[in-house]
Formats: C-alpha cells, structure tokens, sequence
C-alpha cells in the first residue's frame, strides 16, 4: 500500500539479467528493499555490480523489476510509468546534455519536453543557470564546459520541472575535489531549500556519510544494513586502532601481538597498517606499545579513531572499500 | 496528440541546430552527392552508346535521380549514430525516464534526416543542371518526395538497428553490408535492360529503385505514370510501416537492459 510520507518504497525487487550466448543468467537484484521518507536524502552505497544503477534504472522506468513492487511518489513503476516519469528527475552517470548545444539551450529543450511553456522554461533556465553560478557560460556551447560545471548543468537539467524525487546516480564520479565539494553544497542544498527527496547512489563513503540522511549499504542485490550514518557507526562498538609499521614483514608480527592484547580483536594487517577494534582504544595503548616493543618492533604511528563508514561498509560487505574501487577500474 | 506534435518540432530543431552547428559534417554532406556525380557522370559517360540502353540520350540526366537516391540511402543508413551518440551519454535515458513521447522521439530524427535529404536533393538536381543535365520541371517535386520517403525507410530502419545492437561499430558494418548491394540491385547507375534477369528480378522488391524510378521517371520526361504510381504508393507505405516499428523498438531496447 502506497504511504503518504514515504517518497520512494521498494520490496522485495528482483531481476536477472540473461547471460547471453553461453554465459550464465546474471542475479542483479536478490529481495532488494527499502523506504525514503519525503524530503530527505537517501544513500544507497555499495560496490560496483551491486545492483545500485539497476534499482535506480527500475525506479525511473527505464528497465522492469522481474518482481517486486516499486512506489515512486506513491505510484507503482510497472503499473503507471508515465505518470512516474513526471514525478521525477534523473541524473545519470553518464553526463546528459547535448555537447552540441549551449547550456542555456539545454535546459530550455528540456523544460519544454517536460511541459513548460517556452515563456516559462526560459524563466526556469535563467533562474537554474544562475543557482549553480553558470550564467558566464550559458550561452557556449557544452561541448567546451569543464567536467564540474557540465555536472552541475546535469542536476540543473533534473530540476527544471521541480520533481518531487530527484535521482543522482553517482553524481560525483570523476570530479576534482574542489567540483565534487562544490557539487556536495548544491545536493545539500536540494533537500534543505527545495524540500525534494533525493536518491542518491555513490561509491564514495565520505559522500554519503555527508549527505544522506539514511542509507542503504548495498551487496549482491541486498540490502545488507540500513539506518542513518550515526546509527550504522554506533552499531560498531568500541574504536579502531590502527597501527602503522616499517615495513609488511613488521606488520604480520605486530598482527600477531595485537591478537594477545586484552580488548583488543579482529586484528588485520593490510600491508604495513594492521588495523583492529578495541573496546576502549584509549586503555589499550600502553599494553599494546609495550608488547611491540618487548617483541622488539618500533611502530611509525598509532591511532585509536571513533569507528568510520568505511569500518561498517567492511563489516557488512566483508572487504575493504578500496579495494572495490580497484573492481570498478577494471569493470 | 499536441504533444507529439510540440515534442516532435523541439527534438528536430536540436538536431538541426547540431547539424548547422558542425560546418564540416556540413561541407561533406554537400561534397559526397557532386562527387558521385561527377566521377560517375565522367567514368560511364558512353554507356549510354551501348545498344539497348533505351533511358534517355545523356548519361548525366539518366544518373541524376541515381545519386539522388544514393545518397539518400547513404545518410538515411547513418541516422542511427545519433541515437548511439545519446545513449553513450545519458541523453537516451534522461529521455525515457521524462514524459517525452517515443513517437516524438522518432519522428524528430525522421524529419531531421528528411529536412537534410531535401537540401541534398536540390544540391544534386543543382549541380547537375550546371553541368549540363536538363530536366522536366514537374521532375523535382516527385524527386524531392522520393528522397525523402527513402529517407524515411531507411533511417527508421537504421535507428532501430541502433536501439537492438547499441554499437557504433555494428551500425557500420550493416549500413555498409546494405547500401551498395541495394545500389546495384537497382536502375540507380545502370538502365535496368542491360542488367541480367536476376537483377531486373530482384529490383522490383528494392526500395531504392523504386525511389529511383519514381524521380526519373517524371524527370525525364514523357513519363510512364504506370509505373510510378504504384511504387510511390509501396514506398509511402512502407515509409509508414517502417517508423511504425522502430518506434516499437524503443520497447526491446528498454525491456533488454
């Protein structure tokens, strides 16, 4: 049943991709589920292949859910796609406009294909152009834009009918950092002055845990853990530490030792770092320096941290975030 | 309906805009047609004293509407690639996930292509009179309409390849593997007399010559209406049927990813 608070519901998805000549059927989405409530953002955070862009493609009618239900601003995707595709806005990964036309004509095209009068997309370009400080390059051509301010164009492109859900699926991909901080104060900005709810998709934890209100860690199709970025961390008890030494030889040892300390578990030596969770990282220093130095090792650096995104996107996906990031070059 | 109409105007303006806005696909648009005419005018300029080529005195009238329609085959086959362009940016899918209709989406590449095959018609008709060729005024609007519904055949068809195999790559190999067999399996260079049987056979099912027929005809003067009415009938039908079902592709594309 459709939920009045709720801007985006999704149970129980499915959907497999056919393999092709000779390939096996790929498993895209496993009872993949989760609920956005009205003006806020939502993350959906989760290694490539996860099944992120798949349940982003399914929610603005581009691809069907092999079952499932899917609500949209109350409306089911399968049932009423038409009426969802004018509830929304969509930002791709791929950047959107046309090179060949200038900023300002990209937005006016497409205010207009979304019902504007030329009068009245004309008014929402201008007005858009200036929000994200584009008006000095509004009438070039895309085509000779930077990366950052063809972003930006992309999510004013979304906005121009004022959806009442806007998509950004990765919007910040590929940005230098000054254009993705730039990008960041303008979805922070979505929620807050438009009162829009947004679902947004990201491999970056540090996105995420700075602009989503709740947040969906996604894997092989599931949700593997759901709530907002204070509650996941507080669920991680106690701290990490994070040792780091000379050399990966070093490591291995000193892995060995931290394993003997009182309080301290889950020692992991990731090349000359181990890294390991203390119930209070604060009392277990001295014994843990003093082990190292009467097994004859001199760490570089120790530090006891409050726990990360990225120590609950470890938990629950079971590898480290980066290495994820090495999948998705390859990918 | 309005908005088919309203949407359908605002995607072939874009396209339009882009087009303009590249002076070098321009110039090779222009160039390709003069450059058919011309080396092909010259190369079988004496076919015509070949006995049995019945078509007309000057190889040069008997070929223009040939180009004509070659070269309307030849960019129509084309058309697809702007379809590819936009879904190796996210245009498509901004596209379809927006309240645009995908009727408007196809018409609007449609008339791109015929609003270009228009301005290639009158080129070709153009350079040829310079260089001699002298036709039937009532020649040109029959032309004009046989580029275009060519056009339209073709470039439904090549937008639909476009949305199955989503490659640049494969769009050329078919457009390749098509335009020049569907060129000499036709009237298009060559009066279809001196052609063997097979080939006589065989272009009456090819749209290409149909087009051909249909502007030469009239262009030549004392014109067998006979034959050109129920061909320009086939290839309005078929223009019809063909945008019909790439629209329809739209689906597959959608349902396969």
């Amino acid at each position: 049943m459709p939920t009045p608070d709720l801007a985006v519901q999704v149970h129980d998805l499915h959907k497999t991709y056919p393999g092709g000549r000779g390939h096996d059927p790929v498993p895209a989405l496993a009872g993949l589920g989760f609920a956005v409530e009205r003006g806020t953002v939502y993350g959906l955070l989760g290694p490539n292949g996860a099944g992120k862009s798949t349940t982003v493609r399914i929610l603005t009618t581009l691809s069907r859910a092999d079952s499932g239900v899917a609500r949209v601003a109350g409306l089911d995707v399968a049932v009423d796609p038409a009426a969802v595709r004018r509830r929304i806005g969509l930002v791709s990964q791929r950047p959107s406009s046309d090179p060949m036309a200038t900023g300002r004509e990209n937005l006016v095209l497409a205010g207009r294909l979304q019902g504007l009068t030329r009068t009245d997309a004309t008014a929402r370009a201008a007005r858009l152009l200036d929000r994200f400080r584009l008006t000095d390059a509004a009438d070039r051509l895309v085509r000779t834009w930077s990366g950052g301010m063809s972003r930006k164009l992309d999510v004013a492109i979304g906005l121009v009918h004022r959806p009442d859900v806007l998509f950004l699926d990765e919007p910040t991909t590929g940005l230098d950092p000054e254009a993705r901080a730039d990008m960041w104060a303008e979805i922070a900005r979505l929620s807050v002055d438009d009162e829009m709810t947004v679902l947004l998709t990201t491999h970056y934890l540090d996105e995420a845990d700075r602009l989503a209100s709740r947040l969906a860690i996604v894997d092989r199709g599931r949700v593997r853990v759901e709530g907002s970025p204070e509650e996941l961390k507080s669920e991680l008890r106690g701290d990490t530490l994070q040792v780091e030494l000379p050399d990966s030889d070093q490591a291995a040892r000193a892995c060995a030792v931290l394993a003997g300390v009182a309080g301290v578990t889950g020692p992991v030596a990731d090349g000359a770092v181990v890294r390991a969770r203390a119930e209070s990282g604060a009392r277990s220093i001295p014994a843990l320096m003093a082990g190292l130095d009467a097994a004859g090792l001199s760490p570089v650096s120790a530090s006891v941290s409050r726990p990360s995104l990225d120590d609950v996107y470890l938990q629950h996906v079971g590898r480290a975030h980066r290495s994820t990031e090495r999948d998705e070059e390859v990918a | 309906m309005s908005t088919l109409v309203t949407h359908s105007v605002l995607l072939t303006q874009r396209s339009l805009r882009g087009f303009a806005r590249q002076p070098i696909f321009l110039v090779v648009t222009l160039i390709q047609p003069m450059v058919w005419l011309i080396l092909f005018g010259r190369l079988f300029e004496s076919v015509t004293d070949i006995p049995g080529f019945e078509s007309g005195s000057s190889y040069l009238e008997f070929l223009t509407p040939g180009v004509v329609a070659m070269t309307a085959l030849f960019s129509a086959a084309w058309a697809g690639t702007v379809y590819i362009e936009d879904m190796d940016r996210g245009v498509m899918d901004r596209l379809l996930a927006a309240p645009v209709s995908r009727g408007a989406m196809m018409n609007g590449t449609l008339a791109y292509q015929s609003v270009t095959s228009v301005i290639q018609t009158l080129i070709v008709l153009g350079v040829a009179w310079l260089i001699g060729a002298r036709f039937a005024w009532v020649g040109v609007p029959f032309t004009i309409l046989a580029a275009v519904l060519l056009t339209v055949v073709f470039a439904a068809l090549s937008n639909a390849v476009a949305l199955l195999v989503r490659q640049q790559e494969a769009l050329i190999g078919i457009s390749q593997f098509t335009a020049l067999p569907l060129t000499f399996l036709s009237s298009a260079v060559m009066d279809p007399q001196l052609a063997p049987g097979w080939i006589r056979a065989t272009a009456r099912f090819n749209p290409l010559d149909w087009a051909v027929v249909v502007a030469r005809e009239p262009l030549l003067g004392s014109p067998d209406w006979d034959a050109v009415w129920p061909r320009l009938g086939a290839l309005t039908v078929l223009a019809v049927v063909m945008a019909a079902v790439a629209t329809r592709t739209f689906g597959a594309y959608q349902r396969s990813r």
